[in-house]
């Protein structure tokens, strides 16, 4: 690493300004991952025992994770949550890239004002918009289907996918798309052949983010879903777990840790896309 | 290889005027530079003709072909951008024949045409490599080597040196007028730099404002310039302007300058500038026309005194700054002959290089 080369930089200097935050910002990240792996695994004795160090697990069960995957529609909740998420990405991706072109590229009457207003819709919280949305999927004859999801997702991930991508392709010449048209392309086959393929980095950001988003989505979710076997994880975990004011802690834990894996699975696996995405970088 | 024809061609963009009634016609094979200040509208011009703007009013024709609506795909031109559009994710091979691929032509006839186009570049050995990989001139090989490839009627160049060093552009330069002797093909290309202009053109085409100001080959537009804007655009260091008065002196003519410098108007000129005399005009003289005082070759050069004010020295010459009527003005003198600032010098002018200049219309009388 170059750094070790910055001159005047000590050792000691190199520990307070870098080691020291990392290794405090990555205990801080990683420590709920941590806490749910062993409240998952520790005997329910062991849990509420609280002579012992809450730290270490001294007699490790797979109880609790039998419990969620025996005992409990944890399966199907993962599955509505795996399709529901797929479902809605594929949509706002598709709107998203479509549109995200469209107003980096396209000029049109009212593309400055429609952009805007985009945005606007992106700005209206969730909290506020289910109570017309429950009316529309009842119209719809949705309610307590996982379609309703599937439709309301779009929401408030297609403005995102819009916004993120409209940067992402002004950061493409457009020379390039000039050049591919003088040397024998169509518009289309322009965007398809050259602009997508410099905006696959952009795509993916806006992907994997539509993703976690519809993954960890709550609150429609709660509203719009109430038979179990439609549930999706963090709906069905907390709802059918929780009861009354007794917590299953070892499978709802159980429950969060085996949710939250495809996402951190996703994430390092794009990591790079991701960060250029987020920079926008093409250079020609 | 094609001839192209521009016809009152306008374009506006709103209510801002950039090309205001073009009329051009560019012979088959001929190399066209479009050259001017930026915001003249030549590069406006050059992207109409590749069908990247809409025209506002006015024909082109490429061949006998009106291709006003026509999409840039089938035009059969190729353009060199400023930037080189190298298409980032592709190889250099796969740059080339991208527009081949696209026109679906035969594996072997794309494989022998970029290997050609490559081999005239001295490209070859960077097929495989990423524009990434690539240095400024190495992009600019390959930017051509696209074009070329395709065969076009014609070639359109924007400005396609203008981000390379000094010494590159030059070497590059010479490339582009070795390839055009090569590669037999109209070109059109465009330029600010009066110099790229003069050394490429088989004609100049000087814009200024939306409009063309003149048309010529290089040495036409140096010696013979119609308007003071091309007197002044064309040539390095540009032309002196100095104010002056026309005047009657026994049978000939003279030229006042406001501060006492009286120059005789030569001989064969006089009839053309009869019907100006009195009139307050403009002197136009290129600072390589007033020189550091020499025999005179003719008896049209002349010899006045003025106090140096700064030095340039350019190693082959020296730039002499100095004020005349109230105006700075720049000669070329030999190194050996410059006096230091402050002192007086005495310096030849050549009065049958000179030009005279109508304020009122600025137009070269």
């Amino acid at each position: 690493m170059s750094m070790n080369r910055l001159v005047g930089e000590t050792y000691s200097k190199r520990l307070f300004v870098f080691w020291i935050p990392l290794f405090l910002f990555v205990f801080v990240l990683l420590f709920p991952f941590f806490w749910m792996l062993i409240t998952s695994i520790k005997t329910d004795a062991e849990l509420y025992n609280r002579r012992i160090s809450p730290f270490l697990v001294r007699d490790p069960t797979l109880d609790h994770w039998k419990l969620l995957f025996n005992d409990t529609l944890f399966v199907q909740w993962a599955w509505n949550t795996l399709w529901v998420a797929c479902a809605s990405t594929g949509i706002s991706l598709f709107a998203g890239v479509l549109g995200g072109y469209a107003l980096s590229r396209l000029v049109f009457p009212g593309s400055t004002i429609f952009s805007i207003w985009i945005f606007i819709t992106y700005l209206v919280p969730p909290a506020l918009l289910f109570i017309p949305l429950t009316g529309v999927m009842s119209f719809l004859g949705l309610h307590d289907s996982r379609l309703s999801l599937v439709f309301s997702y779009p929401t408030f991930l297609v403005p995102f996918c819009i916004w993120l991508l409209i940067g992402y392709f002004q950061t493409i010449p457009k020379e390039l798309e000039e050049c591919a048209r003088i040397d024998g392309a169509t518009r289309i086959q322009a965007m398809v052949k050259i602009v997508f393929p410099l905006a696959i980095p952009g795509i993916l950001s806006a992907g994997i983010f539509a993703f976690t988003l519809s993954w960890n989505e709550f609150l429609y979710a709660l509203v719009f879903l109430s038979s179990p076997e439609n549930k999706t994880v963090p709906v069905g975990v907390t709802g059918e777990l929780v009861l009354g004011d007794v917590f299953f802690w070892g499978p709802l834990m159980a429950g969060a840790l085996f949710g939250s894996v495809p996402i951190a699975i996703i994430y390092s696996f794009f990591v790079e896309h991701y960060v250029s995405g987020m920079t926008g970088a093409v250079k020609g | 290889m094609a001839e192209i024809l521009l016809k009152d061609l306008y374009k506006t963009y709103g209510e801002t005027p950039a090309v205001r009634g073009i009329d051009l016609t560019i012979a088959e094979n001929e190399f066209v530079v479009l050259v001017g200040p930026s915001g003249c509208g030549k590069t406006t011009t050059l992207r109409m003709i590749a069908g990247l703007e809409h025209i506002t009013a006015g024909d082109i024709f490429i061949g006998d072909r009106l291709i006003n609506d026509v999409p840039p795909r089938d035009r059969n031109i190729a353009m060199v951008f400023q930037n080189y559009a190298l298409y980032p994710h592709m190889t250099v091979y796969e740059n080339m024949s991208f527009g081949l691929r696209l026109r679906k032509v035969q594996k072997g006839e794309i494989d022998i045409r970029v290997k050609e186009a490559a081999e005239i570049l001295n490209i070859e050995e960077l097929l495989e490599r990423r524009p990434k990989q690539l240095s400024g001139g190495q992009r600019q090989r390959v930017a051509m080597g696209r074009a070329i490839v395709r065969n076009p009627q014609a070639f359109l160049f924007d400005e396609p040196l203008s981000n390379l060093d000094a010494k590159l552009r030059v070497q590059m330069r010479t490339e582009i007028k070795r390839i055009h002797q090569r590669v037999k093909t109209t070109v059109v290309y465009v330029t600010h730099d009066q110099v790229e202009a003069m050394s490429l053109a088989d004609r100049i085409v000087v814009m200024n404002n939306g409009i063309i100001e003149q048309v010529g080959p290089p040495q036409e537009m140096y010696d013979n310039p119609k308007t003071r804007f091309v007197a002044g655009f064309i040539g390095s260091p540009a032309m002196n302007f100095v104010p002056c008065k026309l005047t009657t002196n026994g049978d000939g003519l003279s030229i006042k300058l406001t501060d006492g410098v009286d120059l005789k108007v030569p001989g064969e000129r006089e009839k053309r500038y009869r019907p100006h005399v009195d009139r307050d005009l403009i002197l136009g003289i290129r600072p390589e026309h007033l020189t550091e005082c020499r025999q005179h070759t003719n008896e049209q050069q002349q010899d006045f005194g003025c106090d140096v004010s700064v030095l340039e020295p350019m190693g082959i010459d020296t730039m002499v700054f100095m004020e005349i009527a109230n105006v700075e003005v720049c000669a070329r003198a030999a190194p050996d002959a410059v006096k230091n600032p402050g002192e007086t010098m005495t310096f030849t002018i050549d009065m049958q290089k000179m030009h005279l200049i109508d304020p009122s219309t600025d137009t070269v009388l």
